[in-house]
């Protein structure tokens, strides 16, 4: 067994509102900065246990998909960011 | 007398206020903790409003893999009795996937507190049948209420509007404040009845909601 360490990117779909981020860009744009677009997300790190990656990838995105996110609203990228020998 | 059970979430914390209203239509109550699986000898499940699991992830995301909903999916689907998800309780239905759609932040930024009119749209379920006033008076209280789906026509086609807002609090798509499953044996809803049950809490119109389904219950 190998340990792989992922990382979820979660993004609210395009048209979803958020309001964080608008709050944020008014604030931001009130100080006069060239800006727009703002949008908040989640950056989730975990590690698996696996044989092989490629059970590892599956696994990843059968938690991201299924626990992680709402596929109603939200969209995710999954990276993987390192392989450790048991 | 009709037994309904209460589920009670680390968090959740409208189930005193749930146990008061139910009690006053003429419910036998009972509290059922997240971890108990039992849930057969209710025929109904209130899933009231509060913080399950902290709202951590999002509103409803962590609740939904306790025990008791695999339970609760399984009631469903067997018809053994209704469930109503208030609030904190809407959102725990939704991220299950027992209702349609989901509920995001409210399009004001803000955390709204006060009561507001909602129209009853579907008159034919168990859970409006015996309601007679057309808009009732019922409060809010949440940050995460602004329902959304992406195919708002497919609940307009099967009639699982359950309760429209007269003035849209916090952006909600038509207004929705409350749906229907499709075999309407699942209401969720984010006003919540259980604290406008009495007079001396307002009108008492939330009540008009829980006797409609203990009638229907009874009539069955």
């Amino acid at each position: 067994m190998k340990k792989y360490i992922f990382e979820a990117l979660i993004t609210l779909k395009n048209g979803i509102l958020d309001p964080q981020g608008l709050a944020t860009q008014k604030v931001l744009k009130r100080m006069k900065y060239p800006i727009d677009n703002v949008r908040f997300g989640k950056l989730i790190t975990f590690e698996i246990q696996a044989k092989d990656n490629v059970e590892a990838e599956k696994l990843a995105n059968e938690i991201t998909y299924n626990s992680l996110i709402n596929p109603v609203l939200e969209n995710y990228e999954l990276k993987l960011l390192k392989e450790i020998e048991a | 007398m009709i037994k309904a059970g209460i589920i009670v979430f680390p968090g959740t914390n409208c189930d005193r206020d749930a146990e008061f209203a139910l009690k006053m239509a003429g419910f036998n109550v009972e509290y059922i903790w997240h971890d108990f699986e039992n849930v057969k000898k209710y025929e109904l499940l209130f899933i009231p409003g509060g913080f399950s699991y902290g709202d951590y992830l999002r509103a409803g995301a962590l609740a939904k893999f306790s025990p008791i909903m695999k339970e609760v999916e399984k009631y469903v689907e067997e018809d053994r009795g209704l469930v109503l998800g208030i609030c904190n309780g809407f959102q725990i239905l939704t991220e299950a996937e027992l209702l349609k759609g989901a509920l995001t932040k409210n399009k004001s930024l803000k955390f709204i507190c006060r009561d507001v009119d909602v129209k009853v749209i579907n008159k034919k379920t168990p859970f409006s049948k015996y309601i007679k006033k057309e808009v009732l008076t019922i409060p809010i209280a949440h940050a995460e209420g602004n329902y959304y789906i992406e195919n708002y026509d497919y609940l307009k086609e099967r009639n699982l509007i359950a309760f429209e807002y007269l003035n849209n609090p916090n952006g909600s798509i038509g207004n929705i404040a409350g749906i229907y499953n499709e075999k309407f044996n699942v209401l969720g809803m984010m006003p919540h009845p259980e604290r406008n049950s009495v007079k001396t809490l307002g009108n008492g119109d939330g009540l008009h909601i829980l006797m409609s389904i203990r009638r229907s219950l009874e009539n069955e």
